[in-house]
């Protein structure tokens, strides 16, 4: 036998493998800073509950309304308030509720619209896409127009008419995201399945009695993943933003609700004597959005095997 | 090599005509094939590029792209004609009776899976399929560790109910299949095949990676294996260990072998029978040693004369004159007239039937016939 084994007697496959992408990890700031921001925010959103009691956005103390007791920032604005009492490490809003307390609460709202979105629109897509691509023909036609008549319409424009007519809930909000949203990752999975079913691995999948739905969903599809999961990856950050677009124009199932776009909205009628009602809620959503768009720049770079060589 | 005439053909292909509609026009691939393969034994199809190898065993295994049209013939694989199968038939015929190797192992894994899993699918996409063999194979090896204890006789129980009423968990059928392809690894020589299972493709070599195809293939126990030019994409040195194990493979497993290659030395080396090809025709098909020493056909007589010899001085490499006809308008009568240096008036006008001149040495030329 001339063949040689590769010498991996001291670490077993999987293993390996985990500690070469912490190594990719470790080597590339910029991944490593995206990776840590949207890691902190889906930790955030997942203890807000422990830290802010989610029906905290309800309360109404117009005692302490529009108060700012940080000793540490000095705005230099004379008209602002500063409330005896707990400390407001972000001041309050209109409504006495704690600033940073009111970003605990609307992180997890903002994340869970943008997760449900992206998944399903990739899920949508990865199985119309990939049905389309590989038969082909008529369904392919088919599957491609429908698309192209939602892609037709403007987004935004779209989500606006079905949410005034519909009525200005969470999961109505979710939906017109989404219809505004999934043609876009048809278009992608069907690209990429297209070329990838070109590939002779099929021909030999085909070869090896293997049926359609096996080579699509097991063989094609994974391989055709990461471009997908890196677009998904951005896209959260895109949803984010348009959500909240969508909230600060007023589609808010009521005044009060704790999403950033509303708190936004409602601090930039205070800009002037309250800036920071409008400074952190603006940031949080630029730090957010900033921090998936730079994982979904790096993900590729570390967990594609085929780019390892 | 004695062959066994008195057993049936494990495959007959008889005047087998395939067209490509494409956009320039028809293209005449397979113009009247005839072929037949015994059982066990090695045939070499050999022809140059684009005569129609490929084509052939792609019709055979019902590969071929959808605008490929059968004009006329049959296939009979194993007593059934294959074209008159539907397609989820010829499917399960593919997990079974057939097996394909193919050129280029690199690009004939997928990248992103371990070899396991793609071995393992072949098996648990039709579990039903493989049961008795995972069994009686499990059982084979309980007996040849020779070792006894409590849990192997629990084992041996289970197993033996389990071959009685033909039903197997899932996690049952992985954990026997393991087993099972761990030893077809071994097989193929295959260094430390329990490591290779969760190894990604492109941890491994060229020789590896070809070892992994032909375990993919006898994974299946075919009757018949089709190589497709499996030593192509290797090195020398490679192709001479995967032509080994072909020939001790070929005394191990119960198949039938046709080796499609283009390398007149690698059919020497392991092939009982030899067709030749040109333009979509069979045109001579003899023993090995048959062909070597007296070919007939003028086009396999100038095959044979353009293989460089280590025993000669030659300044010009000898060839055949002309190019490999265009099938979209093919050559009337016999394919290779506008080549064939002993042409006559009649070569253009009559396509000359493949006839046995001798005991086992058929040729499709009109000078041999009576």
């Amino acid at each position: 036998m001339a063949e040689k084994e590769p010498d991996r007697s001291s670490q077993t496959g999987r293993w390996a493998d985990t500690r070469y992408m912490l190594h990719l990890f470790r080597q590339n700031p910029i991944v490593l800073a995206g990776t840590l921001i949207s890691a902190a925010s889906v930790i955030i959103a997942l203890i807000s509950g422990l830290l802010v009691s989610s029906t905290y956005w309800n309360h109404i103390t117009p005692s302490a309304s529009l108060c700012w007791n940080n000793q540490l920032i000095d705005w230099h604005i004379s008209n602002v308030y500063n409330c005896g009492g707990p400390v407001y490490p972000l001041g309050t809003d209109l409504y006495g509720r704690g600033l940073l307390q009111m970003i605990i609460v609307a992180i997890p709202v903002d994340l869970q619209i943008a997760f449900e979105v992206v998944a399903s629109a990739m899920i949508i897509g990865i199985v119309l896409g990939g049905v389309a691509a590989y038969m082909g023909g008529a369904v392919d036609e088919i599957i491609l127009r429908v698309t192209d008549i939602f892609l037709a319409v403007p987004g935004i424009l779209l989500a606006i008419v079905l949410l005034v007519v519909l009525g200005r809930t969470i999961p109505i909000l979710t939906t017109a995201v989404l219809i505004t949203w999934w043609p876009f990752y048809v278009r992608l999975a069907r690209s990429q399945v297209l070329s990838e079913k070109e590939k002779l691995y099929v021909e030999r999948l085909r070869a090896t009695g293997a049926g359609g739905a096996r080579i699509l969903f097991r063989h094609i599809i994974p391989n055709t993943i990461y471009p997908l999961l890196i677009q998904g990856t951005l896209d959260i950050g895109a949803v984010i933003l348009t959500v909240s677009a969508l909230m600060f124009i007023g589609l808010t199932p009521d005044p009060k609700y704790p999403e950033l776009g509303n708190l936004a909205k409602q601090g930039i009628q205070y800009i002037f004597t309250a800036p920071w009602l409008i400074l952190f809620p603006g940031l949080t959503l630029l730090i957010i959005s900033v921090g998936f768009n730079l994982l979904g720049d790096g993900i590729r770079d570390v967990f594609d095997p085929r780019l390892r060589r | 090599m004695t062959l066994k005439k008195e057993e049936g053909p494990i495959l007959n292909i008889s005047d087998l005509r395939v067209t490509f509609h494409t956009y320039a026009g028809d293209v005449k691939a397979l113009n009247g094939v005839d072929l037949t393969v015994r059982k066990g034994e090695v045939l070499g199809l050999v022809g140059e590029s684009g005569c129609g190898k490929s084509v052939t065993s792609l019709a055979v295994a019902g590969l071929l792209p959808r605008n490929a049209e059968f004009v006329g013939g049959t296939i009979t694989l194993a007593g059934a004609d294959i074209l008159k199968m539907s397609r989820e038939q010829i499917r399960l015929r593919r997990l079974t009776d057939l097996a394909m190797v193919f050129q280029d192992p690199m690009t004939y894994l997928n990248p992103v899976l371990t070899i396991g899993s793609q071995i393992l699918e072949i098996i648990t996409q039709e579990p039903q399929l493989f049961t008795s063999t995972l069994v009686r194979h499990r059982l084979e090896e309980i007996q040849s560790e020779g070792k006894e204890g409590p849990a192997l006789a629990a084992e041996r129980e289970r197993l033996l109910s389990m071959s009685r009423t033909g039903k197997a968990g899932r996690r049952e059928v992985n954990r026997l299949a393991r087993h099972y392809v761990i030893s077809i690894l071994r097989k193929v020589r295959l260094p430390n095949p329990a490591k290779v299972l969760d190894m990604y493709p492109f941890e491994l070599s060229g020789g590896m990676r070809q070892r992994v195809m032909i375990a993919m293939a006898l994974v299946r126990r075919p009757k018949l294996l089709l190589a497709d030019e499996i030593t192509t994409a290797l090195d020398v040195t490679v192709q001479a260990q995967i032509l080994q194990l072909l020939r001790e493979l070929r005394n191990e497993i119960d198949a039938s072998i046709i080796l499609i290659t283009h390398d007149l030395a690698v059919v020497a080396e392991v092939c009982d029978r030899v067709a030749v090809m040109y333009a979509g025709n069979i045109v001579e098909l003899a023993d090995v040693d048959e062909l070597y020493s007296n070919p007939l056909h003028p086009y396999s007589k100038g095959l044979l004369a353009s293989i460089p010899r280590v025993d000669e001085v030659r300044t010009q490499q000898v060839s055949i004159g002309g190019s490999v006809p265009n099938l979209l308008f093919p050559p009337s009568g016999c394919r290779f007239h506008p080549r064939c240096p002993m042409a006559f008036g009649k070569c253009s006008q009559v396509k000359p039937p493949l006839v046995e001149v001798k005991p086992g040495h058929l040729v499709a030329c009109l000078l041999y016939e009576e």
